[in-house]
């Protein structure tokens, strides 16, 4: 990243950051970045919100308004931000461990709702912090600390149970499509209502080493070979797509914002005194 | 305005923590590892395409410039 972006959207003094050699989150927390400096947004009007996790360390070197906040619980005081202040942009950073497990519940319902609110998911599929257990992500069949001869659950569609739950963005991409996050955040940031951007991150410290993946390089080279865009597969049904990792813009549609519906109602006992 | 040829790779060696992904990705094979930091071995042979300053995890190389108010 050059210095002139680095100093403008970067607490300088707060970095080197602390992710493992090869971790995937720089990459990812550079797309996200680099979204925002595209759309040229005031740096007062954005927030930057996350949980506990190795990618809700993010906020942490970022010159925004930023809120660390409990584990699992960022969508619910991110709802809380926005409400208060329906003009900020309010940006989720959040890991899959963080977003789909203990604060699930909080996912499902602030897709539900609607609320603007753009949901980045850095997902390493374990979870690294504490240690290298497994995580609602983590492929069946996959070793963690706590699944030593392997994993049984099946795992999550993230994008899927984003846009079940009525999110009205959703998009998929890897640390390898770097610019492609980027699109997809910017696109999600734009859009008026939810949205959730799955980014797929590297775990070379604990997942890749449980599972004999390779170091950072090989797992990135991964990520690469196993993804296919959407646009790729649109007419082709036969296709096999069992091991493939589907990026791009996976949904978007428009439906009433939970902010402005809230507006309404204040607006019509105002009208009624 | 500097031109992307004129802009020149520059490293952060504070920030390098040697993951290598630079080194891998390089399309020219301009990088190395050494002492376990990124090195430029050979400027030479660089095109300037920049895939290194994207895929550094740790900010610790990119393309530099004038205007970029490098010290």
């Amino acid at each position: 990243m050059s210095n002139k972006l680095a100093k403008k959207y970067f607490r300088m003094d707060k970095l080197p950051h602390i992710w493992c050699p090869g971790c995937g989150h720089g990459i990812l927390m550079r797309s996200v970045i680099q979204a925002i400096d595209n759309l040229g947004l005031n740096k007062d009007k954005v927030c930057v919100v996350s949980g506990i996790g190795c990618s809700s360390r993010a906020p942490g070197y970022l010159d925004f308004n930023t809120l660390h906040t409990t584990h699992g619980r960022a969508l619910a005081f991110a709802t809380g931000i926005k409400m208060a202040n329906p003009d900020l942009h309010v940006i989720v950073v959040t890991g899959d461990g963080d977003s789909a497990a203990i604060g699930g519940n909080h996912l499902i319902h602030a897709a539900r709702r609607n609320i603007d609110i753009t949901t980045v998911v850095f997902n390493n599929n374990i979870y690294g912090m504490t240690g290298g257990q497994y995580s609602p992500t983590t492929p069946t069949g996959d070793k963690g600390t706590t699944a030593p001869y392997g994993n049984i659950d099946k795992n999550f569609d993230l994008c899927k149970l984003a846009k079940g739950a009525g999110s009205t963005y959703t998009g998929r991409a890897t640390a390898y499509h770097a610019n492609l996050i980027t699109k997809l955040v910017q696109k999600g940031i734009e859009n008026k209502g939810f949205s959730f951007i799955e980014a797929l991150s590297v775990c070379p410290t604990y997942y890749g080493r449980k599972n004999k993946k390779g170091d950072a390089s090989d797992m990135m080279k991964h990520l690469k070979d196993a993804s296919i865009n959407v646009k790729a597969i649109k007419n082709k049904t036969n296709e096999n797509l069992e091991d493939k990792i589907i990026i791009g813009e996976l949904y978007n549609s428009q439906e009433p914002e939970y902010t402005e519906q809230y507006k309404k109602i204040i607006n019509r006992f105002k009208k009624e005194r | 305005m500097a031109t992307v040829m004129e802009k020149e790779l520059i490293i952060n060696k504070k920030w390098c923590k040697g993951c290598g992904i630079c080194v891998n990705f390089c399309p020219k094979d301009v990088l190395e590892l050494k002492n376990g930091i990124v090195n430029v071995k050979d400027e030479s042979s660089c095109i300037k395409c920049g895939l290194c300053e994207l895929r550094c995890p740790d900010y610790a190389i990119y393309l530099g410039g004038l205007e970029d108010g490098e010290e």
